[in-house]
């Protein structure tokens, strides 16, 4: 558990630990506990941290909720939070309330196909790779309508979701629709690329969450496993891939928070927003690739194993790593953008943070 | 937990903004006076003197030093805006970047009052230059092996034996340099060291100076033959200077200049790539951007923690592990991706990005040696993590 300010980020923590225990849900064998997590979530308004007051939801601060996410990622949360949350905020852009049940958002990739909505609201087109698109009761879809963007809330029932699962094993769905009539639709003033890079935040807090969780296991792994008669955590060579680890988990730590009070106190769009978004998405990505690397080579085959709670985080991590734009398409796009500044602008652009 | 490695995001306070516009347009009249050349890594050094005076004169030496000495009481960040700036200009700071990190924070917190008042309202004004004195022949990352000797002598003690790699050594007025006064003890092998403020005028010091791969000739052998230093000049308690070393780490390891040495490399390829780069070269100058400024915001969050009065050692070794590395890599990654942007009809710009780069690369090995090497650092941060 990490050490942090806030109550809401502690009573998270504690829901997790209580309701969501890597180790138990292994030992389980059973879905049974993603009910309880998510009646939980629900009853203390965290899925609707997003969603302001007026509009019936929590209205937490932008950047308490951030920290929610980030223990999200340090339980390597195996629930459309993340998702639900921002599919809330998608639908507060609009001024839109929020169903309760969990949600997710329409697209989750930059370059996708539009997604159409004619002049009487109903949709039409697919979209690939939607996290948690298969357990998910409602779809946040930003789409192009005739007159701009728009905002759709739609019944899940009402659209094609085909199966499929990511890295990490959650659900990541094609999700089809043609001539779909939502239930609610409104004009809105965000890009594709605003939803994007709030996601893109999103996820580098929950990979920064998962990586804080792997150094705890693997430093205390260290510490126990004994190889040569002695502690593996005495040999220098563990030492210093455990300092490496360390290095990446701060390095995600530091720019998924910098990213997440950015974007908190001045919004999705400018250069400042733009860079730190995309350099936490870019940053934290690497930090999931490499740290993760060192967490599985310090546990040895153990960690490998489906009995061990190790891969939970690797793989989710690793997979967090794709939706909303990976670190190789945000890289290009915060490469043109400092190519288009020159030289002489790049430095007051990092200097403006 | 001990694993919890905490860096809050820091938004630099309006005042900081101000300051770094005002030394922006000071850079820039130096430049334009001819002072020093941002484009050249090695231009500036003839006139590396004036120029710490001016800095001088307008307060931005010893900013966070006791108005009693002359400092002016400003924040750690303030001073954090004030650095980042001239690093990246690449500013002549070598007469006065020393005492202003290491050199004057350590008298203010060692040295005798008699001291402080004599040296640090000189060091303010841009005139004393200092250098450190810790390496030895047989002495580098493994501190405690110093053999370089201080014997008790009437009034004081006499110094014998010898220095090496010393920055600036040829150039400096003072010295802080650790010195033996007593064998170490068979439970403490770090017992037995003492600092001592070492004027470089006095009779019995030669610096040999000694080339570097750079091309540069900035190190120093300095060697010590009887060399009388009065008793007020010892900084610190005698032979536990050890204890000294470590809580000023915090201080040398986080700042800006542990990853903005190369940084021309950056600005040198972003230059050459033109305004609309092959989606390769875009990539990789969004990527080296990305990697910089997650740097970046570690600094300046171990530079509010010290502002805060923490002592951040883990966090800092981190920054300075992780941005030495980026900044040794940056040359070669700059030379990569340099290498798929097509020439120009009107390329000027690229002899002259070859020649920066050509210094980079040079520069490189440096840079993960000085001030505790990337080896050592893991050290602490593994000693942080609980580990050792």
């Amino acid at each position: 558990m990490a050490d942090t300010d806030s109550f809401i980020v502690d009573m998270a923590d504690r829901m997790f630990a209580d309701l969501a225990d890597l180790q138990t849900i292994i030992l389980s064998r059973s879905d049974a506990w993603k009910q309880r997590l998510w009646a939980e979530l629900e009853q203390t308004g965290l899925t609707r941290a997003w969603v302001p007051e007026a509009l019936g939801g929590a209205g937490a601060p932008l950047d308490e909720a951030f920290g929610v996410l980030r223990a999200a990622g340090r339980a390597a949360l195996a629930a459309p939070l993340a998702e639900t949350m921002l599919a809330g905020w998608l639908l507060a852009q609009a001024d839109m309330a929020a169903p309760a049940g969990p949600m997710t958002v329409v697209p989750a990739a930059p370059d996708a196909a539009p997604l159409r909505m004619d002049a009487e609201g109903r949709l039409s087109g697919s979209a690939r790779t939607i996290p948690f698109g298969a357990q998910a009761g409602h779809f946040a879809v930003l789409a192009h309508g005739p007159d701009g963007m728009a905002v759709a809330l739609v019944r899940a029932a009402d659209a094609k979701v085909a199966p499929g699962s990511g890295l990490g094993g959650d659900p990541a769905n094609t999700v089809s629709f043609t001539a779909v009539e939502p239930v609610q639709f409104a004009p809105v003033d965000i890009a594709i690329e605003d939803l994007m890079l709030m996601g893109a935040v999103v996820r580098a807090q929950q990979i920064a969450g998962a990586l804080e969780t792997m150094l705890a296991l693997s430093v205390r792994y260290a510490m126990d496993r004994v190889a040569f008669e002695k502690p593996i955590s005495k040999f220098q060579a563990v030492q210093h891939n455990l300092a490496r680890l360390g290095g990446e988990v701060a390095a995600a730590v530091a720019v998924a928070a910098s990213a997440a009070d950015t974007v908190s106190e001045t919004g999705v769009r400018g250069d400042a927003a733009l860079l730190e978004a995309a350099s936490a998405r870019i940053r934290a990505s690497e930090a999931a690739g490499t740290g993760s690397a060192i967490a599985h080579q310090v546990h040895g085959a153990i960690g490998f194993t489906d009995e061990h709670v190790l891969h939970r985080l690797t793989l989710r991590a690793l997979g967090w790593r794709d939706d909303f734009g990976n670190e190789t398409w945000w890289s290009v796009r915060l490469g043109q953008f400092v190519a288009t500044g020159g030289d002489q602008r790049l430095w007051p652009l990092l200097a403006s943070r | 937990m001990t694993t919890a490695l905490r860096f809050d995001p820091l938004r630099l306070p309006p005042r900081c903004q101000e300051l770094r516009r005002e030394v922006r347009e000071f850079l820039a009249e130096e430049i334009a006076n001819g002072v020093f050349d941002p484009d050249n890594p090695e231009s500036g050094s003839a006139n590396a003197d004036a120029f710490a005076r001016r800095v001088g004169e307008r307060g931005w030496i010893g900013m966070t030093w006791p108005k009693k000495y002359g400092g002016g009481e400003r924040s750690f960040l303030e001073r954090y805006v004030v650095t980042e700036e001239m690093c990246v200009a690449r500013a002549p700071t070598r007469r006065f970047f020393v005492v202003d990190r290491q050199s004057g924070p350590t008298l203010i917190r060692y040295g005798s009052e008699a001291i402080r008042q004599s040296i640090l309202p000189r060091a303010v004004r841009g005139e004393l230059c200092f250098c450190i004195g810790m390496s030895e022949p047989g002495s580098g990352s493994d501190l405690f092996a110093v053999q370089s000797r201080a014997t008790r002598t009437e009034g004081g003690w006499l110094l014998n034996g010898s220095k090496i790699w010393t920055s600036n050594a040829h150039q400096a007025d003072y010295m802080i340099g650790l010195f033996r006064t007593a064998p170490p003890t068979k439970e403490n092998r770090r017992h037995g060291l003492t600092s001592f403020l070492i004027d470089m005028k006095t009779p019995g010091i030669v610096c040999n100076r000694i080339g570097m791969m750079t091309g540069h000739r900035d190190f120093n052998e300095v060697a010590f033959t009887d060399v009388f230093i009065p008793d007020d000049h010892v900084i610190g308690e005698i032979d536990g200077a050890w204890k000294q070393a470590t809580s000023e780490l915090a201080y040398e390891r986080s700042g800006p200049e542990r990853f903005l040495e190369t940084y021309g490399a950056l600005a040198g390829v972003t230059r050459l790539a033109g305004t609309e780069p092959d989606v390769r070269v875009a990539a990789g100058l969004g990527q080296l951007t990305a990697q910089l400024h997650a740097l970046r915001r570690m600094s300046v969050s171990v530079a509010g923690m010290l502002e805060q009065g923490r002592e951040p050692v883990v966090e800092a070794a981190i920054v300075k592990d992780l941005g030495t590395l980026w900044e040794q890599a940056l040359p070669q990654r700059a030379r990569e991706l340099s290498a798929l942007i097509p020439l120009a009809d009107d390329d000027g710009w690229r002899e002259q990005f070859g020649q920066r780069l050509s210094y980079y690369l040079k520069a490189a090995p440096k840079l993960t040696i000085q001030g505790g090497t990337t080896e050592v650092l893991r050290g602490i941060i593994a000693r942080g993590l609980g580990l050792r």
